[in-house]
């Protein structure tokens, strides 16, 4: 092995690391707020590499179908729940939420398909992230209170259903979008591509972004707040079904973003995104689904060594990353010191 | 006198088929100290509970002449009524300066400074602390952010369950002191004690619970005398 390979794989493993970083980020921020082990994570980039890669090539893609959907069906259940004390103003923004912005957003995937690389972009982050609440209000808001195994369960449920839910809306066939920029430059004798610096480029801007979200601002507070104590947060007013369906929306949303990053890179079928899931669950379950910064180094790690992996032994590359999880998993069972949930 | 601020009527609450609170009527008015004394186990806090809406509960309720039985929890703080329960329920890995302002998380950046300011006027030893993990203060402290945080969503009612709890007995005065002064600033008081010859003292009017239900109520003065409560309430201390 030369030089040039080996800082090839490097490089890919650092591209792959810090999509598994994002995806790991999502899963804790979803399991810190929610307490919901998300394990439909990976459809969230499936769905957006595919909506990215269909936008781009001129059609309408299958979820700016299932987004109307998704919200009808949440509309149905918001206005059984809340069939005693429906006002005018409630109807407005149900309205707004669960009619309005989907059918808009579907009325743009079909006016600017294929328009621009932005356009498809937008769209595609648009478009997938407002999936979120809406699965959150179907799936998982019912179980607000129920423990973590049966939301769990349900998660699963979530799993299957959106990849079979892929399968109508998307097809079998697998989708490749062309790249972000054919812009390219020489590090050495390490050629690094738009695309690659696209992902550094984006992972680091969603990781400030989270921060300052989670720090800076008021919504962000009352995230973290609603995760360390749940009656706390309510007793101060802050809507806990609200904060589920937002942590939905940026685990969805970055989902999404991992995908547009990974459809120029690989072809994705709809039901790939579970495999990639699988990885940042990997990396979020290192960091004890409670760090990030664990996360994050934990996410480059199985990067590298599933890059190193597919270059020695590519047929086990899979099997390498995952029999990893095994010693961590034991090594953290028998060093954590159990600290029970704050309720 | 005027109408009721907080008024809850025939309350009855269970937990599964046991019912800890029977039938429970009770009102708050503006500008009034009102306590509710009574043994461990007696249904106080499941009374305030219900009443901030975390407990399901039959009976009427109203806050300020419109019904409240049906709003959740969020909605009875935004009409102005708040609790410090019992066990604090703080965000202990934030700083006290985010417990704040998420007392006020409805309220804009510039409004929750302002009432921020306010808060540590009052509670002087939160400021000192601003940066502090909640977690790691001691009991009167967390106490005194438990009851700024309420402070901070601006309540007409603030419902206090055992502040004096696990307290200090200097601590315990000052926080009496503290109930005093929000009375005086427009804030009505529903404080639930065990300590009852400190309630006694601070409050206007008091009901005396037992087993669920209210068995004595009136001035807090006149049953701060009567020999049934001195027995029962006053006697060991
Ligand atoms: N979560 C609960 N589940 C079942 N019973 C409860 C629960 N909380 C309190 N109780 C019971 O309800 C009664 C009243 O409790 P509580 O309201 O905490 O009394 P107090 O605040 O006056 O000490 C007690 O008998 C207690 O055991
Ligand atoms: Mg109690």
């Amino acid at each position: 092995m030369d030089l040039t390979i080996l800082l090839f794989l490097v490089q890919d493993g650092i591209t792959n690391g810090a999509i598994y970083a994002l995806l790991g980020f999502a899963l804790v921020l979803v399991f810190a707020v929610t307490r919901i082990i998300f394990i439909p994570q990976g459809e969230f980039v499936a769905y957006g590499a595919l909506t990215y890669a269909m936008l781009q090539g001129g059609h309408v893609p299958g979820t700016a179908y299932l987004l109307p959907i998704f919200a009808f069906v949440a509309l149905l259940f918001d206005l059984y729940a809340e069939r005693s004390r429906i006002t005018g103003a409630f109807l407005l923004r149900q309205g707004i939420d669960k009619i309005v912005v989907p059918l808009g957003l579907l009325f743009a995937a079909r006016e600017l398909a294929g328009v621009s690389t932005i356009a498809s972009l937008v769209l595609t982050v648009a478009i997938v992230s407002a999936l979120g609440p809406h699965l959150y209000r179907i799936a998982f808001q019912p179980l607000a209170d129920r423990s973590v195994l049966v939301l769990l369960i349900a998660a699963v449920g979530t799993h299957l259903a959106l990849t079979g839910l892929g399968l109508v809306f998307f097809g079998a066939e697998g989708q490749r979008a062309d790249a972000l920029t054919d812009f390219s430059v020489d590090l050495g004798p390490l050629p690094v591509s738009g695309q690659n610096i696209a992902v550094y480029v984006a992972t680091l801007l969603l990781i400030a972004g989270l921060y300052w979200f989670f720090e800076r601002t008021v919504q962000g507070k009352a995230l973290r707040a609603t995760a360390v104590n749940r009656l706390g947060a309510r007793l101060v007013g802050i809507r806990t079904k609200g904060t589920g369906k937002i942590a939905l929306a940026l685990a969805a949303g970055i989902g999404a973003v991992s995908g547009v990053l990974l459809a120029p890179m690989t072809t994705i079928y709809y039901d790939t995104g579970f495999v990639i899931g699988l990885k940042g669950f990997v990396a979020a379950i290192i960091g004890g689904l409670a760090s990030y910064p664990l996360a994050a180094a934990a996410a480059l790690a199985v990067g590298l060594i599933e890059s190193f992996a597919s270059f020695f032994a590519s047929d086990y590359k899979e099997v390498i990353v995952f029999t990893l999880l095994i010693p961590v998993l034991l090594v953290r069972s028998f060093a954590s010191k159990h600290t029970d949930e704050e309720d | 006198m005027s109408k009721p601020l907080l008024s809850l009527s025939n309350l009855s609450v269970s937990y599964g088929k046991v019912e800890a609170v029977r039938g429970v009527s009770l009102e708050v008015f503006a500008g009034e100290i009102v306590t509710v004394i009574g043994a461990n186990g007696a249904g106080k806090s499941t009374l305030l509970n219900a009443a901030m809406g975390i407990l399901p509960a039959v009976g009427e309720q109203t806050f300020d002449g419109a019904a409240m039985g049906r709003l959740e929890v969020e909605d009875r703080v935004a009409v102005g009524l708040s609790l410090v329960s019992e066990r604090r329920e703080l965000f202990s890995s934030m700083s006290v300066e985010d417990n704040l302002r998420l007392g006020a998380v409805r309220f804009s950046e510039r409004e929750a400074q302002a009432r921020m300011a306010g808060v540590f006027d009052r509670f002087p030893r939160l400021k000192e602390r601003r940066r502090q993990e909640a977690g790691t203060m001691s009991g009167g402290e967390r106490q005194m952010l438990a009851m700024g945080r309420a402070l901070m969503a601006g309540p007409k009612v603030l419902m206090l369950d055992e502040p004096s709890l696990g307290l200090a007995p200097r601590i315990v005065a000052d926080i009496f002191t503290i109930i005093e002064d929000l009375r005086k600033d427009g804030v009505a008081i529903l404080l639930v004690e065990q300590n009852a010859r400190a309630a006694l003292n601070a409050a206007d009017r008091a009901y005396v619970m037992e087993l669920g239900e209210i068995t004595m109520s009136g001035k807090a003065a006149d049953l701060a005398n009567d020999p049934q409560i001195e027995r029962s309430y006053l006697g060991f201390h």
